[in-house]
C-alpha cells in the first residue's frame, strides 16, 4: 500500500526533484527487464521462435537436409493441411484414424479419471477413517513417477503370459494379446454374439475416408491397456483436486442435512457435488486437455501399432517428422492439435473466468438446493 | 404429542441402528481404501519382485511379489550389458543443472512480476500465462528446429539450455511473492540496499517454502523428462535415463522379453523420485492444489 501512494505521489507531482525520483523508477524499469530477461530469452528462443518456425516449416515439404529456411526447400502452401483433410490418401487415413483413436481414448479416460478421483477423494475425505493420509499418498504416488519407466512395468503387467492376464485366468477368463490384437473392442463384442464382418450399411461411405465400421470399432485392446495406464497414474493427481475442494464444503452443511434427514446419496447429489462443481469443471477440463497430449506411453508401449490402432496425433506428428522425415507434414499435424488442445484451454479458461465472477449468487443458490429436495 | 411419547422408547433402537450403520460404513470404507491401495501400489510390488527373478520365472509366476530363486543377475546385467551408467549420469547432470537454472530464473522473474514497477509488466505476465497453455508435445518439432538452426542439436546444451527456465515456475513464486508482505523490502530498499541486494538476501530466505516446491517440482520434471531427450539428441552417449529405458525397450535390447533386466532398470529410475516424494510429500500435495487454483 504505502509503495503504491509513493509513486503515486512521484508521479503526480511533476516539479524539482523529479528527476531523483525519476531515477529510481528508471531504476526500477531496468531492474525489472534485467529480472526477467533470463526468462524471455529462453522461452522466446525455445517455444515462441520455434513455433513461428514450425508454421513456416508447415508450408513447405522441408525433409530433414539442409536448413528449411532457404529457398530450396519447396513452398507448398496450405497443402500439408488440406492432405489432412479433404485428399483421400494415406495422410488422411492416418490422421483421421489417430483423431478417431484419440477420441475413444478421451471418451473413456476423462470419464473414468474424474469418477476415479472423486471416489477416492470421498473415501479419503471420511472423517471417520484412520490411516488416510498412508493412502492418500499411495494413490498419489504413480502420478510423481516417471512416464516411461511406469510404461516398462505396465508392458509386463499385460504382456502375454502377464500379470493381468494370469489374473484373467484365475477367473477363468483367456486374456487377449494385448498388443498384438488390433481389433476395435465393439468389434470383439460383435465378434461375440456372431457379426465378424461388416454389414453392408457401415462397410464403408463414412467421412474423411474412414468407413463408418473404422470409426465406430472402438479402441483396440491395445489402447484399453494404455487407457489403463493413464487413468492409474492420472487418478492420483485429481484426487488431489477433489480433495482441496471437498475441504472447502462447509462441515455445518452436511450436518444440517444430515439432521433434516437427508440420505447419505441425497447428501452427496444435493450438497456435496453442486458444492465441489468447480472442481469438477476443472478436472474434467484439465483432463480433455491432458488427454489430446499422450505420447510417451503410446512411444514406449505400442509406438502405434497394431495396426495404427494406438497412433493418436501426436506420436503421429512424431512419426511423420523423425521416421518418415515428412516434417512439413508433421508440423502441420502438430499446428491441428494446438489448435484442437488451444480451443479447450480458451472454453475452460472462460467458463472459470465467469465461475469467478458470480460466485457469490451461485453459492447462496447452492446453499437452497438440499432445502427444496 | 405423539412425538414426544414416542422419542423415549425409540431413541436407544435408532442409536443402535445408527451405531451399526457408522460400522458398516467404516468397514466399507476401509475395504475400499485397502482395495484401491493394492490396484496402486501392487504395480509396484510386483515390480519389484519380477526385477528379482529369473526370466522363465517372472515368465511363469508374473503375479508372485516372491522371487524364487532370489537372483541379482537382471542388475549385473543392467550395469554390465547396457549404458545405465552413462544414462544415470547425463540425467543427474541434466537435473541438477535444470533445477538450478529453474530455481533462480524463475524466481527473479517471479519477483519482478510480483513486486517490481517496469513497463510492460502487465503484457509480460499475460504472455507467461498463455504460454503455460501451450501443450509441450507440439512442440516436439518446433524445438527440434531450432536446435537444429542453432547448431545446439545433439549436444548437453540442447538438452539443458531449453528446460533452463519454465512458465508455470515463474508463476508459482510470482504468486508466493505477492503474498509476502512488502514491509521487510521497504525497510531494506530505504536503508539503501540495492533492488538484487533485498531480493537476494532479504526476500529469498523469506521464499524457503515456494523455492522447496520449485526445487521438488523442477527435480521431478526434468529427471522424468522424456519428449524433450527425444527431439534434442540421438547420439546414444547423451541419453538420459527415460531415452535409455524407452531405447533399451523398444531398441537393441528388446529381443526376447529380458523383463527382469527392464523391470530393474525402470525401477532404479524411479528410485530417486521415490525417495523425495516420501521425504517431501507435504510440498507435491501443495503442488497439485496450486494448480487447482490456477487453473
Amino acid at each position: 500500500m504505502a509503495t503504491e501512494t509513493l509513486t503515486a505521489v512521484a508521479t503526480a507531482d511533476g516539479g524539482g526533484p523529479r528527476r531523483r525520483r525519476g531515477g529510481t523508477r528508471s531504476n526500477e524499469n531496468l531492474a525489472g527487464w534485467l529480472f526477467v530477461a533470463p526468462v524471455i530469452v529462453i522461452l522466446g528462443l525455445f517455444l515462441l521462435l520455434p513455433i513461428l518456425m514450425a508454421l513456416w516449416v508447415s508450408l513447405t515439404d522441408w525433409n530433414g537436409q539442409g536448413s528449411p529456411f532457404t529457398g530450396d526447400v519447396p513452398f507448398v502452401g496450405a497443402h500439408n493441411y488440406t492432405q489432412l483433410f479433404t485428399e483421400d490418401g494415406l495422410a488422411r487415413r492416418d490422421f483421421m484414424t489417430s483423431i478417431r483413436n484419440n477420441i475413444y481414448y478421451v471418451a473413456i479416460v476423462v470419464p473414468a479419471q474424474t469418477v476415479l478421483a472423486l471416489g477416492l477423494a470421498l473415501v479419503v475425505n471420511n472423517r471417520m477413517l484412520k490411516g488416510k493420509s498412508f493412502f492418500r499418498s499411495a494413490f498419489y504416488f504413480p502420478s510423481v513417477t516417471s512416464s516411461v519407466a511406469i510404461s516398462v512395468v505396465f508392458l509386463f503387467l499385460f504382456a502375454n503370459s502377464g500379470a493381468v492376464n494370469a489374473l484373467l485366468g484365475v477367473v477363468g477368463i483367456d486374456g487377449p494379446e494385448w498388443f498384438a490384437d488390433s481389433r476395435g473392442v465393439l468389434h470383439l463384442l460383435f465378434g461375440a454374439v456372431g457379426v465378424d464382418s461388416p454389414p453392408a450399411a457401415l462397410a464403408d461411405g463414412g467421412p474423411f475416408g474412414l468407413s463408418w465400421w473404422d470409426w465406430l470399432a472402438g479402441p483396440s485392446v491395445a489402447m484399453v491397456s494404455i487407457i489403463t495406464l493413464v487413468v492409474w497414474t492420472t487418478s492420483g493427481t485429481f484426487m488431489l483436486m477433489f480433495l482441496a475442494g471437498l475441504q472447502n464444503v462447509p462441515v455445518t452443511l452436511d450436518e444440517a442435512s444430515t439432521l433434516d434427514g437427508a440420505s447419505r446419496w441425497q447428501r452427496f447429489r444435493y450438497v456435496t457435488l453442486p458444492m465441489i462443481r468447480p472442481t469438477t469443471f476443472l478436472v474434467l477440463t484439465l483432463g480433455m486437455i491432458g488427454s489430446w497430449q499422450v505420447f510417451d506411453q503410446v512411444y514406449v508401449m505400442s509406438q502405434g501399432d497394431p495396426a495404427k490402432t494406438t497412433l493418436t496425433p501426436a506420436y503421429l506428428s512424431y512419426r511423420t517428422a523423425f521416421r518418415d522425415f515428412d516434417y512439413g507434414s508433421g508440423a502441420a499435424i502438430s499446428f491441428v492439435l494446438f489448435l484442437i488442445i488451444i480451443v479447450l484451454t480458451l472454453i475452460q479458461r472462460r467458463a472459470l473466468a465467469e465461475r469467478d465472477t458470480d460466485r457469490p449468487r451461485r453459492g447462496w443458490r447452492r446453499r437452497r438446493v438440499p432445502e427444496r429436495s | 404429542m405423539a412425538v414426544l411419547t414416542d422419542r423415549p422408547a425409540a431413541a436407544p433402537a435408532r442409536r443402535q441402528q445408527r451405531a451399526a450403520r457408522t460400522l458398516a460404513t467404516r468397514f466399507l470404507g476401509y475395504a475400499t481404501l485397502v482395495f484401491f491401495g493394492l490396484v496402486f501400489l501392487y504395480p509396484f510390488v510386483i515390480q519389484i519382485g519380477n526385477a528379482l527373478k529369473t526370466e522363465p520365472d517372472a515368465a511363469a509366476n508374473p503375479l508372485s511379489p516372491f522371487p524364487d530363486p532370489l537372483t541379482l543377475a537382471g542388475f549385473e546385467r543392467i550395469f554390465a550389458g547396457t549404458n545405465f551408467p552413462l544414462w544415470l549420469g547425463n540425467s543427474l547432470l541434466v537435473t541438477v543443472l535444470v533445477t538450478i537454472g529453474r530455481v533462480f530464473f524463475d524466481s527473479l522473474a517471479g519477483y519482478a512480476l510480483a513486486r517490481l514497477r517496469f513497463r510492460g509488466r502487465g503484457g509480460l505476465f499475460a504472455a507467461i500465462i498463455a504460454v503455460m497453455a501451450v501443450p509441450g508435445v507440439v512442440l516436439l518439432i518446433p524445438k527440434f528446429l531450432v536446435l537444429n538452426q542453432l547448431g545446439l542439436y545433439n549436444s548437453y546444451a540442447g538438452l539443458v539450455v531449453p528446460l533452463l527456465a519454465d512458465a508455470a515456475g515463474v508463476f508459482i513464486m510470482k504468486q508466493f511473492f505477492e503474498s509476502i508482505p512488502v514491509s521487510v523490502e521497504e525497510a531494506a530498499r530505504i536503508d539503501g540496499a540495492s533492488i538484487f541486494r533485498t531480493f537476494w538476501s532479504v526476500v529469498l530466505p523469506m521464499a524457503k517454502p515456494a523455492l522447496i516446491t520449485l526445487t521438488i517440482l523442477s527435480f521431478q520434471g526434468s529427471w522424468n523428462e522424456f519428449p524433450h531427450s527425444l527431439v534434442s539428441v540421438q547420439d546414444p552417449d547423451l541419453f538420459t535415463l527415460p531415452r535409455g529405458l524407452a531405447d533399451l525397450v523398444s531398441g537393441s535390447l528388446g529381443k526376447g522379453t529380458q523383463y527382469p533386466l527392464k523391470l530393474g532398470a525402470a525401477l532404479l529410475a524411479t528410485i530417486p523420485v521415490a525417495i523425495i516424494f516420501v521425504v517431501f510429500q507435504r510440498y507435491f500435495v501443495r503442488d497439485a492444489n496450486d494448480g487447482s487454483d490456477k487453473g
